[in-house]
Order: structure tokens, then C-alpha cells, then sequence
């Protein structure tokens, strides 16, 4: 119950679509979407796969609650190896398109091999069909979902896809659904390329069913009311977004500026939310044009923006004259302050294009930073970046990069392999802002130390989605800890970490847990799903999940040695703000944490480790 | 003495009229406390969730006790999050 109970395998190289049980036993183990799909990964797949060839599997995933009447259920996930790292990748996605998968019938696609031409998969309830998709090869996201609904002549169907950056395997390519929703995070769209596949289209109208109706709706009914009434999830983010820390962050002296130089950006507040709400001169309108809400979600954070017409990225480019996907913190930050970039206009038309090309904006904002701090040393030149003159803050270089990388044309192409690969090709590999390759993004682990060991440690490379310590450190929520202390965040990184895999396994939004507990949601899934769902049980589930993960990792090749930061963050102190004169304490944590998840010192799940959580 | 005072997001609406951008120069009095300032301000004490000088929390308890220096930046938000 709340599992459909049904996986779709789709053989690319065949060409052939099977319908199978979902492996029950694993999915009460680990619960659905980033759990249950890392679980058929490990299980079918070699860790040290190379991730961009056939043999790497891409798995679409829903969790118990997706599609149902819970607040937030419009979560769907995208697990696979990922390209930009080599680790685990699992990337979460909102809007309209899981819901709309799981009403399908579906639990789960996997989807193995490569086709030998340009497919998409197009699915209604139960019937599933691959189908040519020639035409649709170098379309953008937005030319994609737009040619597929009117195809299908059905405004409801919802389509996730790749643009141009996925089809050019661009290493932080996204799966963008419903126009501006990604999947953003580890180029889980590069994979999606590297199959020939280009998009996948869903009708779903057979509905969920769940175990225990009654008790779904009056669980469901009780977490609405608490959202509601919650000053953050009912009040500050509709209100404001998530954009409205880029002036908290940087106050605290935590918002990595100019790749990592300084953790203040004099230009904050141009890019911050209040700056999005504020009427224009131009045209007398606001960036800020409305909030927006995923499926069945009563917080509704995400922006609506336009651009001002006259702005010098969109002027001759009425296709970018519209109202569409809005900054987020981490964009803006990445787009902008990473950059040293304060237009806010040409950052909105940066966010965009990532949507439109399908690209993720933590990454690409902050490679292009490290290729501006190459560019300042001298390590690049005109000559390399085809006659662009790639400076810290310089608003048309930085448009011209964003541009040259979602279509993969000229130094676009390398921008496209990330930092990591940049800064060693031109021989400063102390310039990439990267933990296992990725990005890491809009919180300067020098200013905020619990970050410094979320970052460290995350499954994924670099990521603030997988254990926040900022709602405590900075923001109180739970409660509120001291960013500038290293006591204790080992335990706290543990249990955001945990609690976190539960959630993004549930089908469920991490943003609700700004109001609730597990106290909350483990009785939605209690009463959605079979079986005896305790918080003990949902937060277990959790730290299987981690440690499975983990590995995953180990198995395709890390180790604890790449459980660490840029020297950048460990040895240059920051220059301002509260930190002035810190760098991150990793090695006051890590130790501390390997113990506490019943690792090894060189950070090896143990065998008690593996055995009590039944791995 | 001056300090600098910066409102964010919802409380914007309580800064004095010349205040650009969020913030504004204000005078406060020697051993004037961080509730005294919100208090003449007329934010309302429990909107004032996120409260810092120069950057470093100051929690509800601290809000009568904490006096505020010359050239102090006093930054406060409303309950907000994001990530």
C-alpha cells in the first residue's frame, strides 16, 4: 500500500519496456525513492562503472508518499553513478512530474543500456513506449516539454528532460521537469544523455492507493495545520523564498565570495530578496513577479520572476521575456557572489538558461569562479577563453561563460567538466571549491564549521542538502547552536544526515522539516503504508540508507581521504565578519564523527556497523 | 552615537524613511540595549526572531542585557529560512 507495487525497466538498447513486482522487502528497508533506488543501484550495477556508458543504470523514483494527500508529496528523485564525481548521485526534484509518475502506477523506471538513436519514453498508467525522438535531439528543456504536450495534445501530461547541456554531457547536466524543477545536482543529466534518452512523458490517472485513508488525511490534515501556522513554512518562505538568506549569510560572514577569497560580498543585497521585490526604474515592474507551489504543497516557496526587458541579455530575446523560474539562494549565491557578479537581471537570465538547457547553477556559477580566479592568476587567458576577458565581477564575461557552457561551444566545453578538472588542466587544482568534484555551495564552511563536515562527508560530493546544519547554526531551528564552535556538530551533522535520507526517501520535502519532526511525518507514512512505521524505524532507516551510500562509495573507489575540503577553507583565514581570522576545524570533527556512525578511523562502516543495520 | 540598523524582509516596513537598501545610520544612547532599540523602532519583540550585532547571534535572553557601541551594526529578521 502506497507503493504501487510495480517497476518499469526500460531496456534502451532493446527498446523494450517490462513491468515488475517491486522487491518489497527492500522497500520496507529502505522506504522508497533515495533509499529503495540506491538499493536496485547497488544491487544491479558495478561501483566502478563508468558513468556515462551503458552499463551505468539511471532509475526515476518515487517514495511511498509521493502523489498522495501529504503536504509536499510532489518529490520524485534521479539515482545513479554520477558522472561529476564518481559517487553515488542522487538528485530530488519537485514540480508536478513524480505525483504524476506515481498516479501512473509506477514506483520506479530503471533504465538500462543506451538506445542507438534519440528516444523518448512516453508513458500513460500502465501502458509504456519508447519513441522516436530524432527531432527533438538539440531542443532545448522549454522547446522539449512544449513539443511533447502538444503532441500528446493533453495539457495535464508532465514531461521531465535534458537540454542541450545533457545531450553535450556537460558533467553537472540536470533533468529539468515541469519547465523549471531539476533534478539539479551530480549531472544525472549527462547520464540521461549518454542513453540517448531525451525525455520522458506522463499521464498518470490511476491514483495512489494507501493503506490507511482515515488516518493518511487526519496526519496529513494535522502536518498542514503545522506548516501553516509555523512562522517559516507558513509566513517567511511563500513570503520571501529561500533568497532571503544571501543577507543573512552574508552578515554572518559565511557567503563564499569571488571562489572562496572573501566571505562577504559588498553586492549582497543586490542580488538578496528584498532586491527581487523592489520596483524597477525601468519598467516600473518587479523581478519578483509571484510565489509558486510543487504538487500538493501548502508552503510554496518558489519564485516567479521576469526580467527586465531592456536588460541587455534579453532585449532582442523575447523568448526570455516571460514570467519564469526565479532565483533560489543557492543560484543567486552561485551565480552571482561566487562570481562577484551583482546584476541581478543578468542573474535571473543565467537562472534561465540553466533551465532552459538543463544545467545545474550551484555548479556552473562556481566553476565559473574558479575559472575567473584562474584568469586572475594568470593560469588562462583571452587566448583560451576565446577573447572573453574573464574577470572577478565582470557581468558580460560571466553572461557569455553561462551561455558558451549550456550550449557546450568554444571554453564552454571545458567549463562544462567543472572545477575540478579545470583547475587541474590549467595547474592550480587548489582552485576548485570542490569536495569529491562537486561544488560546494552557498555557505563558507569557515564561517559556519558544521558545514565544513557536511561538506567533508557528503555521499554525493559537496552539498547543503544533505545534512542543514545551517537551520541550527544559523538560523535556531531546531535550535540554535554556534556556528563558530566545532563541539558537537559531529552528532548534529549525524542526525540532519539521517533524518534527511528519511525524508528524501518518504517522497516528501526536506523544507517541511523547518516545522516538523519525524514526530510528524513517520505517522504519515504509518498511515499510508503497510507495516509499523515508529520515528525509531523512519530514522533507522535513515542511517541504513547513509551507510549504504557509503558503501557504494568505498566499493567504486574513495576513500576517508576524500573526506576533507579545499585548502583554501583549511588553511586561508577568513578576511572579515564574525569568522575573521578562522578557517574551518575539519580535524576537530571528523574523528569525533567516524565514531559516532560506527566507522573505522579511516572511516569504514565497521562490521557491528553493518550488521545492525542489516547490511 | 551612531550605529548602523538594518531591517530585512518583513520588518523593512519599520525602518525610518531615509533608510536605503535595508539599512540606515541611527543614534543610540550609551547603555541603550538591544530591546530598547526594537522597542522604539516598534518592531514587535517576537517578529524579531534573528537578532545580530555585527553579524553574531544575540539570543532573546541577551536582548536586555547586550548594550550596543558606537559603530555597531544591528541587523534583525523575522522568522525565515531557506537552503
Amino acid at each position: 500500500m502506497s507503493w504501487t507495487g510495480k517497476i518499469l525497466r526500460v531496456d534502451l538498447a532493446k527498446g523494450a519496456c517490462t513491468t515488475e513486482a517491486t522487491n518489497m522487502e527492500w522497500a520496507h528497508d529502505y522506504m522508497g525513492q533515495r533509499g529503495l533506488a540506491t538499493k536496485y543501484l547497488v544491487e544491479e550495477t558495478d561501483p566502478t562503472v563508468d558513468p556515462l556508458s551503458p552499463d551505468n543504470k539511471m532509475i526515476f523514483a518515487t517514495g511511498p508518499l509521493t502523489g498522495t494527500i501529504a503536504p509536499t508529496s510532489g518529490r520524485w528523485s534521479v539515482v545513479c553513478k554520477g558522472p561529476l564525481t564518481g559517487a553515488i548521485a542522487c538528485s530530488n526534484s519537485g514540480g508536478f512530474f513524480g505525483a504524476e509518475l506515481k498516479n501512473a502506477g509506477w514506483d520506479m523506471v530503471i533504465f538500462e543500456g543506451k538506445s542507438a538513436s534519440p528516444v523518448y519514453l512516453d508513458i500513460t498508467n500502465d501502458q509504456a513506449e519508447l519513441k522516436d525522438a530524432s527531432d527533438l535531439w538539440g531542443k532545448s528543456v522549454w522547446e522539449t516539454e512544449t513539443a511533447l504536450r502538444e503532441r500528446r495534445g493533453d495539457p495535464d501530461v508532465r514531461v521531465a528532460s535534458i537540454g542541450l547541456a545533457g545531450e553535450n554531457g556537460a558533467l553537472y547536466a540536470a533533468v529539468v521537469n515541469d519547465m523549471d524543477r531539476a533534478a539539479g545536482r551530480s549531472g544525472v543529466g549527462a547520464v540521461m544523455g549518454s542513453k540517448n534518452l531525451k525525455a520522458v512523458v506522463v499521464r498518470g490517472t490511476v491514483g495512489v492507493t494507501v493503506n490507511d485513508p482515515m488516518a493518511l488525511m487526519k496526519t496529513s490534515n494535522a502536518a498542514k495545520e503545522a506548516l501553516a501556522e509555523n512562522a517559516v513554512t507558513g509566513t517567511g518562505l511563500p513570503t520571501h523564498g529561500t533568497q532571503v538568506l544571501m543577507n543573512v549569510i552574508n552578515e554572518i560572514g559565511a557567503l563564499p565570495t569571488r571562489n572562496g577569497h572573501d566571505v562577504q560580498f559588498d553586492g549582497a543585497n543586490d542580488i538578496s530578496a528584498e532586491a527581487m521585490a523592489e520596483v524597477r526604474e525601468s519598467d516600473g515592474e518587479a523581478n519578483l513577479v509571484s510565489n509558486h507551489a510543487c504538487f500538493g504543497c501548502p508552503i510554496s516557496c518558489a519564485r516567479r520572476s521576469k526580467i527586465d526587458p531592456t536588460h541587455f541579455t534579453v532585449k532582442d530575446k523575447p523568448q526570455y521575456q516571460i514570467v519564469s523560474g526565479g532565483l533560489e539562494y543557492e543560484a543567486a549565491w552561485a551565480l552571482g557572489a561566487a562570481n562577484g557578479v551583482n546584476d541581478l537581471e543578468a542573474l535571473t537570465y543565467a537562472n534561465f538558461v540553466c533551465n532552459e538547457q538543463g544545467l545545474d547553477p550551484i555548479s556552473l556559477g562556481a566553476t565559473i569562479g574558479a575559472a575567473m580566479d584562474l584568469y586572475s592568476a594568470g593560469a588562462i587567458s583571452q587566448e583560451d577563453t576565446g577573447g572573453v576577458a574573464l574577470e572577478f565581477g565582470n557581468t558580460e564575461a560571466f553572461v557569455a561563460m553561462v551561455e558558451a557552457t549550456a550550449c557546450g561551444e568554444g571554453f564552454g566545453k571545458e567549463l562544462g567538466q567543472g572545477s575540478r578538472r579545470l583547475c587541474e588542466k590549467y595547474g592550480h587544482p587548489e582552485f576548485s571549491m570542490t569536495v569529491k568534484s562537486q561544488e560546494f555551495p552557498a555557505y563558507d564552511p569557515r564561517g559556519i564549521q558544521g558545514m565544513g563536515l557536511t561538506y567533508a562527508t557528503s555521499n554525493r560530493g559537496a552539498c547543503h542538502l544533505r545534512s542543514y546544519t545551517v537551520a541550527s547554526e544559523v538560523l535556531g531551528i531546531p535550535e540554535k547552536t554556534d556556528p563558530l564552535v566545532t563541539e558537537g556538530k559531529a552528532g548534529l551533522v549525524k542526525a540532519f544526515q539521517d533524518a534527511t535520507a528519511a525524508v528524501d526517501s518518504s517522497g516528501t520535502c526536506i523544507f517541511t522539516t523547518f516545522a516538523l519532526s519525524g514526530e510528524d511525518i513517520a505517522p504519515m507514512v504509518d498511515a499510508a503504508c503497510e507495516g509499523d512505521w515508529s520515528v525509531e524505524r523512519f530514522v533507522e532507516v535513515g542511517e541504513r540508507i547513509w551507510n549504504m551510500e557509503r558503501q557504494y562509495n568505498i566499493a567504486a573507489g574513495f576513500t576517508g581521504a576524500d573526506d576533507t575540503l579545499p585548502e583554501r577553507l583549511l588553511k586561508d583565514a577568513a578576511k572579515s565578519g564574525p569568522a575573521e581570522g578562522s578557517v574551518n576545524r575539519l580535524d576537530e570533527m571528523l574523528p569525533e564523527y567516524y565514531e559516532q556512525r560506527g566507522w573505522d578511523t579511516d572511516g569504514v562502516p565497521t562490521a557491528e556497523t553493518l550488521g545492525r543495520l542489516g547490511l | 552615537m551612531k550605529i548602523t540598523f538594518k531591517l530585512f524582509a518583513g520588518l523593512s516596513a519599520y525602518l525610518p524613511s531615509d533608510a536605503t537598501r535595508n539599512s540606515t545610520e541611527i543614534d543610540v544612547q550609551l547603555g541603550e540595549t538591544v530591546h530598547q532599540v526594537i522597542d522604539r523602532f516598534n518592531v514587535p519583540r517576537e517578529e524579531a526572531h534573528l537578532v545580530m550585532i555585527n553579524g553574531i547571534y544575540v539570543s532573546p535572553e541577551q536582548r536586555d542585557l547586550s548594550e550596543i557601541r558606537a559603530g555597531d551594526t544591528l541587523a534583525i529578521w523575522p522568522p525565515i529560512a531557506g537552503g
